[in-house]
């Protein structure tokens, strides 16, 4: 594998159910392209909870991933509402999710941290009323 | 612990991926929360949970878990088989509740975490 790999797909915000289907089919690409199991876990965990929190907070976007012999980066965009306080929504524990999300099991103020804990860099452009672009990139 | 051990030691019922029970599970993790399973989880091969959405198993193929016990009779959709069966992970079902389920587990010798 010489070229960078392109995937794209889009989100459905709408549709908490199929919420994943892009990392797990990242997961299945990277595998059988013969990438080492810790890296796959942690591209596929960063992006997982990356497609959740556009699910539940913007109404879906898209999802594309980059994926090279150095390294995969994963950019995720949305028209959502954009991030207030960016700095406070890294704080663990920290969440804005509706209370019917905490009992879909998510929305525990995890998924930005942890997002940035599996991942080698993490950059964050947000926008009120305008969006929010996620740009993440694990090394290999 | 085999996790035909585990179906034993719960009584549970086995919903798919019978094939796999031979695998062996080396700890173990019980939560309802899936943000705190994708955030705190470490190698645990077995998640207890008594959440029922397609939002378990992704969390489970993420974290590579091959083993999901649904306690307190929790029943998982088709739906959520079919997502199991397609990436291979155990499901069990037990009426075990998950204080006692976790408790018997641990009990008989599966730990909560292993480096």
């Amino acid at each position: 594998m010489g070229e960078t790999l392109h995937f794209h797909y889009d989100v459905d915000g709408g549709n908490f159910t199929s919420a994943g289907d892009a990392s797990v089919h990242v997961k299945r690409k990277l595998r059988q392209l013969g990438f080492p199991p810790e890296t796959i876990k942690r591209v596929s965990i960063a992006m997982y909870e990356g497609e959740i929190n556009m699910v539940i907070h913007a109404g879906g976007g898209t999802a594309d991933v980059f994926v090279s012999p150095e390294s995969v980066k994963i950019v995720l965009a949305d028209k959502g509402p954009g991030i207030e306080d960016i700095s406070l929504a890294m704080k663990e524990g920290y969440s804005t999710a509706p209370e019917n999300v905490r009992s879909l099991g998510f929305g525990a103020g995890m998924g930005l941290p942890n997002m940035k804990r599996y991942t080698d860099s993490m950059d964050i452009e947000s926008e009120l009323g305008v969006g929010t672009t996620i740009t993440m990139t694990v090394n290999l | 612990m085999k996790i035909s051990e585990i179906r034993d030691i719960l009584g549970a019922k086995v919903l798919c991926c019978e094939e796999s029970l031979d695998k062996e599970v080396l700890s173990a993790c019980g939560s309802d929360m899936m943000s705190d399973v994708l955030a705190f989880v470490k190698n645990q091969s077995a998640l207890l949970t008594g959440l029922v959405n397609p939002q378990v198993i992704k969390t489970a193929v993420m974290m590579d878990m091959y083993c999901i016990v649904f306690v307190r009779d929790k029943l998982p959709s088709p739906e959520m088989i079919a997502l199991a069966e397609d990436a291979g992970i155990v499901l069990l079902a037990t009426e075990t509740r998950m204080f006692e389920a976790c408790g018997l587990l641990y009990k008989n010798g599966l730990a909560g975490e292993k480096d």
